[in-house]
């Protein structure tokens, strides 16, 4: 039976509160990470764990903070990336709202581990709710000697800042999310440098998603062993599933990694509403490319979903029933990516907008007979060609789109008409 | 604390002032309900940064507001999760009761009707932001229900008061 440890707070009256938290065991891993481990110890820990990235990419989060100079003449930062834009994601505002001292804590101990004394919780503005959680949670921390100087008696010293953003789902992209920190506008950067050596004020900075940073607390306290025992060896622990749509029973879920999206969306959220039937799932919020109801037997981790031709991206499950139009979804998609585009580079700033004006103009059924060919040729215009991963979301998106429902896109452009209206 | 002291407070979080920008438009906001071009420039002024770094994030940013907007914005997602959940019904009903069309304010200026992008609340969809606050699960009679409390929340009070007593966390 499966122990869900990252929502263990989430039902627990003022769970947001310290006393709350401590009650039930919290910043005992940070205590024990000071008093038994050096910061090499925890990356290791964090190394061994397999630990991957939460928030979409799945980078090894130890090797993320290996990365990290030992020697630096700058000081060193981390960031949480809390910006939480993709559609069909809302696991880290959750666990700010309900539970932001384990966020806290885990910020704590990652910072012990690459040696940084100041953090940035970069989070959406239009989380006001999350964001006043953790302000007040930051507070009482620092007053129980959790953050601030000598914390827990130890000479390590940290603080953590909120920053929040204005509402631009590009920040979500970790350059970019630097850019607008240091005050410009939200755009990517080239790599390299890469943050870990040259990142916030040109300092080496690691850049961690919510759902990581509060895995490591566990994994402090539990060990890596058990970390690995939980899902698939090279994609392992427990994860956060965001479900809505067309479900009975929206909500989010801790599972293990690797659990099979049927059963995810049949038996966990109940399945589709009642005389419906499943049509598509999005796994991993509208970035990732919508995987046919035939195709739900796949395990949800982050190589099985890539060997279907899909990603895990942050597991914002969107299901999609049968009396849904798949043009209208996906015109939908992609006037989200053309209108969050940052303009910085040219194929997905026009050709996202020659997209989008082709997808509405078969939507509304005005559309020429080559309109699919049209949309092939610029999705190859934009895939591979961008300077983030923006425009190759949108592409691989709207390329999954037509290639499992082309007779819908078809019926459109002939019939004239859209035949679910 | 006044607004160059909030503002103050903001920029010594940072080792920068420019990363004070965002934070201080934020603040000038909450404070002026919109940022025209001299609140602008009061930015540029106390942060002592270029003008046009402040103009720059001001309308890059779509939380910015440069024009005027409604003493309640109702923000309704229209991406997908919302969608699948008959969120463009509820636009539809918006733009009847309210006599506007998305992007539109009330004459007497008490609600403006944009949608937005994914507000992060998928499991409550369809949803919609007013001022600090989530509205979610809604129907067509929860829409109307929450319309009647914020007039009524409008006529107990003043556009200042409401926007004084800003969000929860400040």
């Amino acid at each position: 039976m499966f122990e869900p440890v990252l929502l263990r707070n989430m039902d627990v009256p003022d769970g947001h509160l310290l006393s709350s938290y401590e009650a039930r065991g919290g910043y005992q891993a940070l205590a024990k990470a000071l008093r038994e481990h050096t910061p090499d110890e925890i990356i290791d820990l964090v190394k061994q764990s397999n630990l991957r990235g939460r928030g979409g990419a799945g980078f090894p989060t130890g090797l993320k903070w290996s990365f990290v100079p030992k020697r630096a003449d700058k000081p060193k930062y981390l960031c949480c990336n809390a910006d939480e834009g993709e559609p069909g994601t809302f696991k880290d505002r959750i666990i700010m709202e309900r539970d932001p001292h384990q966020l806290i804590e885990g910020m704590v101990i990652s910072a012990y581990a690459i040696g940084a004394k100041t953090a940035y919780v970069y989070i959406r503005g239009e989380y006001v709710l999350a964001i006043h959680r953790l302000k007040q949670a930051i507070a009482e921390a620092h007053a129980k000697g959790y953050l601030g100087t000598r914390i827990l008696g130890s000479d390590f010293n940290f603080v953590v800042h909120i920053h929040c953003g204005a509402g631009a789902y590009i920040c979500g992209e970790e350059t970019a999310m630097l850019d607008s920190l240091e005050g410009k506008r939200a755009q990517p950067r080239l790599k390299p440098p890469f943050p870990a050596v040259a990142g916030l004020y040109a300092s080496p900075t690691v850049i961690n998603n919510v759902e990581t940073l509060v895995c490591v607390p566990h994994i402090v306290a539990r060990g890596p062993d058990w970390f690995r025992s939980i899902g698939p060896d090279k994609s392992p622990g427990p994860k956060l599933y965001c479900l809505s749509g067309h479900v009975r029973n929206p909500g989010l879920y801790e599972l293990p990694m690797g659990i099979s999206l049927r059963e995810l969306v049949e038996d966990r959220a109940g399945g589709p509403p009642p005389g419906r039937r499943i049509k598509a799932v999005i796994p991993g919020g509208v970035s990732a490319p919508l995987i046919p109801e035939r195709g739900l037997d796949v395990g949800m981790d982050f190589d099985s979903l890539a060997a279907v031709g899909s990603m895990l991206g942050s597991a914002g499950v969107i299901v999609i029933d049968d009396s849904t139009c798949m043009v209208k979804v996906a015109t939908r998609i992609i006037e989200f990516f053309h209108h969050e585009s940052c303009g910085k580079c040219t194929p997905c700033r026009e050709g996202l907008n020659w997209v989008v004006k082709v997808l509405r103009r078969v939507e509304a059924g005005q559309g020429a007979p080559d309109d699919l060919e049209q949309l092939e040729a610029l999705c190859k215009g934009i895939f591979g060609n961008t300077f983030c991963a923006l425009g190759d979301g949108a592409a691989m998106g709207l390329r999954a789109a037509l290639a499992h429902f082309e007779h819908e896109f078809v019926a459109h452009i002939e019939k004239g008409r859209c035949s679910f209206h | 604390m006044n607004m160059r002291e909030k503002i103050e407070a903001a920029a010594a979080r940072y080792p920068d002032r420019r990363s004070a920008i965002m934070p201080a438009l934020l603040i000038a906001q909450k404070e002026h309900g919109h940022l025209p071009g001299p609140v602008l420039e009061e930015v540029s002024d106390i942060l002592g940064v270029e003008r046009v770094w402040v103009y720059e994030l001001a309308t890059f940013y779509t939380l910015f507001h440069t024009e005027p907007v409604g003493l309640f914005h109702l923000q309704l997602c229209d991406n997908l999760s919302c969608l699948l959940r008959r969120s463009e019904d509820l636009l539809r009903h918006l733009e009847t009761v309210l006599g506007i069309e998305k992007g539109g304010t009330t004459p007497d200026g008490l609600f403006t009707l944009s949608t937005v992008e994914c507000l992060g609340a998928c499991e409550m969809a369809p949803v919609m932001q007013v001022g600090d606050d989530y509205h979610g699960d809604l129907d067509i009679a929860r829409i109307d229900a929450l319309l009647d409390r914020l007039r009524a929340a409008a006529g107990q009070t003043t556009g200042a008061e409401l926007a004084a007593a800003g969000p929860p966390g400040e």
